[in-house]
């Protein structure tokens, strides 16, 4: 605040950017971010969602996304930018409900209070009076809280189906109709208490519904990064302008910088950089590219800009023929319907003839027909699927946000249902079964010598300079004052350090590819790396074979490397695999009555994730892996697939008892409500119980993942 | 009985109170982050200006 003139000057121009955090996880983290950020440059302020695991940046718009991106890195947060916010259409839809649930709530508990004192005996003009208080609360609070059933209902009407929402629509507008009636007549009964708590545990559990398919999108969408979607073109004129991927047609040439995704296959014309397709193929290492190479889109470009002249764009790239693999693989899964809907198909049209025979045969027995009605009424309540509408979506909202809370994140009910029926698990290698990323080992450096790694590894976005940047900050180096950094894009970085000059470079002597050589002077030390195993992996895969579920690696890689690693595992391995070859593993599986899990990351493994009967991807897999996915686990632990399993194998247990409850209570009710011993409070009573019961059976999954 | 003429009115108006205090924190974001509140607390103030 005492340089007010460029504080003002910053003022005029802010913009707020959203990241994503995902190594946000303690309250630490918080006051990290939120004192370190402000301090830099042209940052105003930064505000943490420790829940969406989001950062909210004020900044001045001299700062771009990849400046934000690397000061978080600088404080130890890997970051990535949100794209234009998917998830809002989810959100809104959560918020209404919640509204509706508590207007619902507000109306229900002011009805309750005013039926109690009708039931405790009021008479005359008081209970009259009770009445209409109790019309006009209900009247707007079910006009405004039953609009999601309505206008559900009123679209499948229209269409010609009938859901749940349609015996739900019509027991709360009769229910209301004839309370209404009965008020205006001054009759003894109306039923706003019953129409008005029905609407709220429904609301409820519609909530509990949207909550954990909002709460999972959000975790997921926060972990997909954006690929080259659009890239920037050099004109005629000489000068570049940026055009989204479908814009771009062949012979055009693109200018990628470094560390942007190719957007379309193409040749270099000039430049050389190192390629990462991992992507592509699942191999890790970087690929040195020069001059006429052939480069493929998805690839990331990891150091020097490439002009490269497109050969193949949109539908025709390596990368679409995978993505259309994918499409068709995912098509057998679309079919599988949830457990509720197809308990939905059954139940609606058993209720409503029931209803309807109730009314009928009440009016052929010789009652009147407000009896009858009556009956019919209770009979609809009594029958509301809501045990039955709760009984699964309450224990997997239950099972997911434990699972969440361990680093599973999964994506909607039909996953779990499925993660029940695994039999046999296939798993990647690279990036799955291992961490995907080198990791530098600098045991045998003096202290001067990694300080020295460090400033240098820090001016270069190569991934092996990254390797020893991030496991340097990891034990808070303080990287050395280095002058005159230059690098060479793919042989290495000089500069010089108190007057010597120091390099790092790939090492000349070593035979394949990962070692880099650190020169200080006369002295200089090897620096390896290597892509170790998850720290759990074996025991992941042994808590499988616990389970009954055979482990079995299924990689791109070379055959032998994955030989290597299933040795470790005491496990079985097939290297070399393409995208075909791992389809056709797949289904060769589910012709022999098998139900398949899929894990892997890179995007050639895209199409098997789609075909498995149910997959899972690890947070740092490419976009298109995590979107096939149907659950994506964080961190560096491999333990939250077998975990899944585990919870989504009680899950279903917890669902069939849901069930049977709620069978169990309507095989005790319908026969009374059908005699007509049931009012239409009662009913809504014993469906409140029933439930409340489903509820608490639930909550014993909490328990299971801990 | 003329107490309902009084009790009535205040137990609605202090349910309508409850439910536009839950829209207003609704509205203002106070339920977008609520893990985040429960470690804001462990958070120590150093010389915050």
């Amino acid at each position: 605040m005492n340089a007010p003139f460029a504080a003002d000057a910053g003022m005029r121009d802010v913009i707020d950017t959203r990241l994503t955090a995902p190594g946000i996880r303690c309250a630490g983290c918080i006051g990290k971010i939120e004192r370190e950020l402000p301090k830099l440059d042209g940052i105003e302020s930064a505000r943490v969602n420790f829940s969406a695991k989001r950062v909210a940046i004020r900044h001045s718009t001299a700062l771009d996304e990849s400046d934000l991106v690397d000061a978080l890195a600088r404080i130890g947060f890997e970051a990535q930018p949100v794209a234009a916010n998917p998830l809002a259409q989810d959100d809104r839809e959560t918020k209404a409900l919640l509204r509706a649930l508590a207007v619902a709530g507000f109306g229900m508990m002011n009805i309750m209070l005013l039926s109690v004192s009708v039931w405790a005996g009021a008479q005359g003009s008081t209970r009259e009076l009770f009445h209409w208080l109790s019309a006009i609360i209900a009247l707007p609070v079910i006009a405004y809280a039953g609009r999601p059933f309505f206008s559900s209902a009123w679209m499948a009407m229209k269409y010609r189906r009938t859901n749940m929402d349609v015996p739900i629509s019509i027991g709360i507008a009769l229910a209301t109709g004839l309370s209404l009636y009965e008020t205006l007549d001054g009759g003894q009964h109306a039923y706003f208490d019953g129409a008005v708590m029905l609407l709220f545990f429904l609301l409820a559990g519609r909530v509990l519904d949207a909550t954990m398919r909002s709460r999972t999108r959000a975790g997921i969408g926060a972990l997909l990064s954006k690929m080259g979607r659009s890239t920037a073109v050099i004109q005629p004129d000489g000068t570049t302008k940026r055009l989204n991927a479908e814009q771009l047609a062949p012979d055009m040439l693109m200018l990628v910088a470094a560390g942007e995704a190719l957007a379309a296959d193409g040749e270099i014309v000039s430049g050389t950089s190192a390629i990462d397709n991992s992507m592509l193929t699942g191999e890790s290492t970087p690929v040195g590219v020069g001059a006429h190479d052939k480069v493929l889109a998805g690839a990331v470009n990891q150091m020097g800009s490439l002009t490269v002249r497109i050969t193949a764009v949109a539908k025709d790239t390596a990368l679409a023929e995978i993505a259309r693999l994918m499409d068709e693989a995912g098509q057998s899964r679309s079919r599988y319907v949830k457990i509720a809907d197809r308990a939905a198909r059954l139940y609606a049209p058993l209720v409503h003839s029931l209803a309807l025979a109730a009314f009928i045969g009440w009016i052929l027995a010789g009652a009147g027909w407000h009896q009858a009605l009556v009956i019919a009424i209770s009979v609809l309540i009594i029958t509301c699927p809501c045990a039955m509408g709760l009984a699964v979506p309450a224990a997997q909202v239950v099972a997911a946000g434990a699972l969440g809370k361990r680093g599973l994140l999964v994506k909607d009910g039909t996953a779990l249902e499925r993660l029940a029926d695994i039999d046999i698990a296939l798993f990647d290698k690279t990036g799955t079964l291992t961490m995907g990323e080198p990791q530098a080992e600098l045991d045998d450096l003096p202290p001067d010598a990694k300080a020295v790694a460090l400033g240098l590894a820090q001016a270069s976005r190569h991934p092996l300079s990254r390797a020893i940047t991030k496991a340097l900050l990891a034990d808070h180096f303080v990287p050395a004052k280095l002058d005159e950094i230059k690098e060479h894009p793919g042989q290495g970085i000089a500069a010089k350090y108190l007057g010597r000059s120091v390099f790092l470079r790939r090492d000349p002597d070593a035979p394949a590819g990962l070692t880099s050589r650190l020169t200080i002077g006369e002295k200089s030390w090897g620096i390896r790396y290597a892509d170790h195993l998850r720290p759990d992996a074996a025991a992941a895969l042994r808590m499988l074979g616990a389970m009954g579920i055979e482990s079995r690696i299924l990689s791109g890689d070379r055959e032998q490397m994955v030989a290597a690693v299933a040795d470790e595992l005491d496990s079985t391995g097939e290297g070399g695999a393409t995208p075909a070859r791992k389809l056709a593993v797949l289904e060769a599986l589910r012709k022999e009555g098998h139900y398949p899990l899929m894990v892997g990351d890179g995007l050639n493994d895209g199409p098997a994730l789609a075909a498995a009967h149910a997959s899972i991807a690890p947070g740092s897999a490419s976009d298109i892996s995590q979107q096939a996915a149907d659950a994506v686990f964080v961190g560096d632990r491999l333990m939250p697939v077998a975990l899944g399993i585990k919870v989504a194998r009680r899950t279903m247990s917890v669902v069939r008892q849901n069930f049977a409850l709620a069978v169990l209570y309507n095989i005790c009710a319908v026969p009374l409500a059908l005699g007509g011993l049931v009012t239409p409070l009662i009913a809504a009573v014993a469906m409140s119980l029933s439930s409340l019961m489903v509820v608490g059976n639930s909550l014993r999954l909490v328990r299971v993942a801990r | 009985m003329t107490g309902l003429t009084f009790l009535i009115p205040i137990a609605l108006g202090m349910g309508l109170l409850g439910l536009a205090a839950f829209f207003w924190s609704m509205k203002h974001g106070q339920f977008d982050d609520l893990d985040g509140a429960a470690n804001r607390i462990l958070i120590d103030e150093e010389d915050e200006g």
